[in-house]
């Protein structure tokens, strides 16, 4: 509709995605409340495949538009603060857990004059094995990424770009399984329980967040390696690259924060 | 300039369902968000007047679980009464009265498991009954008043906690900052910086419909499984009794804090980025500074939150024990980060309201605001001020004295841009040429409202007094006075300010001063009184009060109920001017001194605008600072 656009700006059409997202994302909490009070979880799965189905169809028309030439130099940089701003709010989300994490660390509950809570004797895991490991797997796979990025931005081979993409997105895989393998070893092996004590939930919900974004992260790198093997990016324009790789990076950092306080710290 | 590039392509204009239901125009989303907020803010004021209702006096009248008990069970209570009152010496005082009032209430009919439920005007008639029985014979007080607090049933004492509930979590969540923050940003913002659209449209619209099922869901809350009451700020371990309700509310939290995340990254990156030719950060007018500031608030405060309220959801549902204290966990420590969020939340909701004020004095007193740059830097201050000083809320859990003394001093100092905002206004109106039309009155309302709340902050503020005021009425008055005498004053300047401009019709304005003056006299009715209940010794959240407190308690009723009739008119007037309201064509119809970008276009702006981007003289009119 805007026949008269002067501007570099991105005048967008109507979209249904919005509302059905909405829709869905009701759906789905709905149907969470209702699954946590003993019904099937039928309508929480409505709602989660209805989210699916606008995120893929969402970011396929932002893909396109890309690939139509709306993002001009203006509209990508309000791309990248926009990105920029949604990471900044994931940092202050695990602010939360962290505040949480640091506040019992400090000021235990035991420590309170009258308190009869006892912290209780539980299984301490040793944090220099898997957990090392899996932080130099992480790293490794950011530092894949970077190596991408670096091909990207700098005109080398295209080839390095995907097989950059796909040792960070493998090296992401890695590091999931081992995190899986270590939760199965505590919770089926060690005794630790997710609920009961308070570090169990502190312990499984921040490093829980975390894995949860360590998938979302390996998902949208993979959507980046298909779009590098469909020809997509040029050394200029690759907001959708860069987008991953900061989230990547941010990912990193949040690991390195519960390495040095929730296992060396905590359990070292 | 721009009119013409815009007049040759009205043609095409959408459909209804696209237009409202898909809608990627910032001027669409900001109207459905006033809409929206509207509606929301109607059922909360109708909690409230349930409320006040109940409050007007002493003892539940309204909010009742009545009693319900078999005919042979109320003949009992009759005959405890008559030995009763023999036993105090009054023997058949009232005989008659007291045979008629049983035969009555058990003649009522019973339900099949032969109980009888004594309820509406057959228990009030009751009530009256016993009362002008008691006031007869004062002797009678202790035979008879048992009588009647058996047969009167019990307060619904939780049906009141998801009253405030609601109305608190509704007006936070789901009516100021939609409007503000969603309605008049939308709209404004981007006019005001000359962008023809928000950065992200459709993110724009994906904020609007999750703040549509953060309402729905909020309502799940109040309706469902008895409804949820632990109050907006959802304390452990209230907040961690079972009911579904309670995970609505969290859910209901959760869609609004993405709906207003979404919303504040939309804002910032068109602020940052689509800044009309030659506008730098301080030429930007102020309303946009403010939704560019309460943005940053939003952006850092309600991820916290949202992690808070994820760990009350699995302590609930998944037996963790964050604020559990038989499990380790700590209750206190869901305050501290609740409040990390909630202090940065009361800016959120009044530095848009500062923005629209700043704009409507400079408008009608006929000069540039006063001292723009500290008026900058004043909304920056107080939004980076808010973020430490959170603490101020709990005073009495037992925090040392030391952190006491510090978030004392930090609270303190945020008069100080307060202050600088409030000088500068009243500086802009200094040998101004005032013309008192409704905007001003709301505004000038706004000042002078919105000082008195923050002067009896600084009150709040000092943690030793603290110690008298917290969880009194005195702190119920205080924020209601920078809310519903401050945040909402804003929003009515903003409506009346800017109706002809969204919609091309003007407002009466007689009636909008009409307006002003019931809800004014309404609003300092109902909430004025509450400091002396509050210096009184009133706590807050109670569903009944002794005797003592019954003459301002009624007082306040009244105030409210003048109030919500002054609301109802005031919808009244909206719908009036939509439809029948004289047309405006003056672009800038409030004068030369309305010299923002949005009064260069016409009344209502076209579905695009600046598809030209406006030229530096169309804006700048103050080269001076």
């Amino acid at each position: 509709m805007a026949h008269a656009k002067q501007h570099d700006y991105h005048i967008l059409p109507p979209s249904i995605y919005p509302l059905i997202g909405a829709v869905g994302a009701f759906c789905m909490l709905t149907g969470a409340v209702i699954w946590m009070h003993g019904s099937a979880p039928w309508l929480f799965l409505i709602g989660a495949v209805a989210l699916a189905f606008v995120m893929i169809g969402w970011w396929s028309d932002v893909v396109t538009e890309s690939n139509a030439g709306d993002h001009t130099p203006v509209v990508r940089i309000g791309l990248r603060y926009g990105f920029i701003m949604f990471v900044m709010s994931e940092v202050m989300f695990f602010v939360a857990w962290f505040w949480a994490f640091f506040k019992h660390q400090i000021y235990p509950m035991s420590a309170y004059e009258g308190s009869q809570y006892v912290t209780p004797e539980f299984y301490q895991l040793d944090v220099f094995h898997l957990p090392l490991m899996n932080t130099v797997v992480l790293l490794l796979s950011g530092c894949a990424v970077t190596w991408a990025h670096h091909e990207l931005v700098h005109g080398g081979d295209r080839k390095n770009v995907a097989n950059g993409l796909l040792i960070g997105i493998l090296l992401g895989l890695a590091f999931t399984g081992l995190q899986a393998f270590e939760y199965y070893e505590l919770l089926v092996h060690e005794d630790w329980s997710f609920g009961g004590d308070r570090f169990f939930g502190t312990f499984f919900m921040a490093t829980g967040f975390h894995g949860a974004h360590v998938i979302i992260g390996t998902i949208f790198l993979t959507v980046c390696y298909f779009r590098v093997l469909s020809g997509h990016f040029t050394a200029e324009k690759h907001v959708g690259f860069e987008a991953a790789a900061w989230y990547w990076h941010f990912v990193d950092v949040v690991w390195l924060f519960l390495f040095a306080a929730v296992y060396i710290w905590a359990l070292g | 300039m721009a009119e013409a590039a815009i007049a040759d392509h009205d043609h095409g204009r959408p459909g209804f369902f696209t237009r409202w239901f898909m809608s990627t125009n910032h001027k669409d989303i900001g109207i459905l968000y006033l809409f929206t907020a509207g509606l929301v803010g109607l059922i909360s004021v109708l909690f409230t007047v349930y409320m006040r209702l109940e409050l007007m006096e002493p003892g539940a009248q309204y909010m009742v679980i009545p009693y319900t008990a078999t005919a042979d069970s109320i003949e009992g209570t009759f005959d405890d009464a008559t030995a009763a009152l023999d036993a105090a010496g009054l023997s058949g005082y009232a005989s008659a009265e007291l045979q008629s009032l049983e035969s009555s209430l058990t003649a009522l009919p019973a339900d099949d498991d032969g109980r009888i439920e004594i309820s509406g005007g057959v228990r009030n008639d009751m009530v009256d009954t016993i009362d002008g029985l008691i006031d007869a014979n004062p002797q009678a007080y202790t035979a008879l008043s048992g009588l009647k607090n058996v047969l009167d049933g019990d307060p619904d004492g939780h049906l009141w906690n998801v009253m405030i509930t609601g109305h608190g979590v509704l007006m936070m969540f789901f009516v100021v900052i939609p409007a503000l923050f969603g309605g008049f940003g939308n709209y404004f913002m981007p006019l005001m910086i000359g962008a023809p659209d928000m950065a992200f449209p459709r993110l724009n619209n994906l904020s609007y419909w999750m703040f549509v099922a953060g309402t729905t869901l909020a309502f799940c809350s109040v309706f469902v499984d008895g409804g949820s009451g632990p109050g907006w700020t959802y304390y452990p371990p209230i907040s961690t009794q079972d009911g579904m309700a309670t995970d609505f509310a969290i859910f209901a939290i959760h869609m609004s804090g993405a709906s207003s995340i979404l919303g504040a990254i939309n804002f910032i990156t068109t602020f940052l980025n689509m800044r009309a030719p030659g506008m730098t950060l301080f030429k930007v007018p102020l309303f946009a500074w403010s939704i560019f500031v309460t943005a940053w608030l939003l952006l850092l405060s309600l991820p916290v939150l949202a992690g808070a309220i994820t760990m009350l959801l699995t302590d609930r549902n998944f037996g963790t024990s964050f604020f559990a204290p038989d499990g380790g966990g700590d209750p206190i420590l869901f305050q501290h980060i609740f409040w990390f969020f909630g202090h940065p939340e009361v800016y959120i909701v009044i530095l848009p309201a500062f923005g629209v004020v700043s704009h409507v004095v400079s408008t009608f007193s006929k000069k540039p605001i006063f001292g723009y740059l500290p008026m900058v830097w004043a909304l920056v201050a107080i939004g980076g001020l808010g973020f430490v000083v959170w603490a101020h809320h709990m005073y009495t859990v037992g925090m040392t004295l030391t952190q006491q003394a510090y978030f004392m001093v930090a609270t303190m100092v945020i008069a100080v841009p307060t202050g600088v905002k409030i000088f500068s206004w009243i500086a802009t109106m200094w040998q101004g040429s005032i013309s008192f039309k409704t905007p001003m009155l709301f505004a000038i309302g706004f000042i002078f409202l919105f000082t008195a709340g923050g002067v009896t902050g600084i009150v709040l503020s000092q943690a030793g007094v603290d110690r008298a005021y917290h969880d009194t009425y005195y702190v119920v008055a205080h924020f209601h006075y920078v809310m519903s005498l401050g945040a909402v004053f804003g929003i009515f300047a903003a409506v009346y300010y800017w109706i002809g401009k969204m919609s091309g019709r003007q407002y009466p304005e007689w009636a909008g001063k009409l307006h002003f003056w019931t809800f004014f006299i309404g609003a300092n009715l109902t909430f004025f009184p509450q400091h002396f209940l509050g210096r009184q010794g009133m706590p807050r959240r109670y569903i009944d009060y002794p005797e003592a407190f019954a003459y301002w308690n009624q007082v306040s009723s009244i105030g409210a109920l003048i109030s919500f009739a002054s609301f109802v008119f005031f919808l009244g007037i909206v719908f009036y001017t939509l439809y029948a309201g004289r047309r405006v064509t003056e672009n800038a119809y409030w004068g030369e001194h309305a010299d923002t970008l949005e009064w260069t276009l016409p009344n209502p702006p076209p579905e695009h605008t600046f598809e030209e981007l406006p030229t530096r003289e169309m804006w700048d009119k103050h080269p001076q600072h």
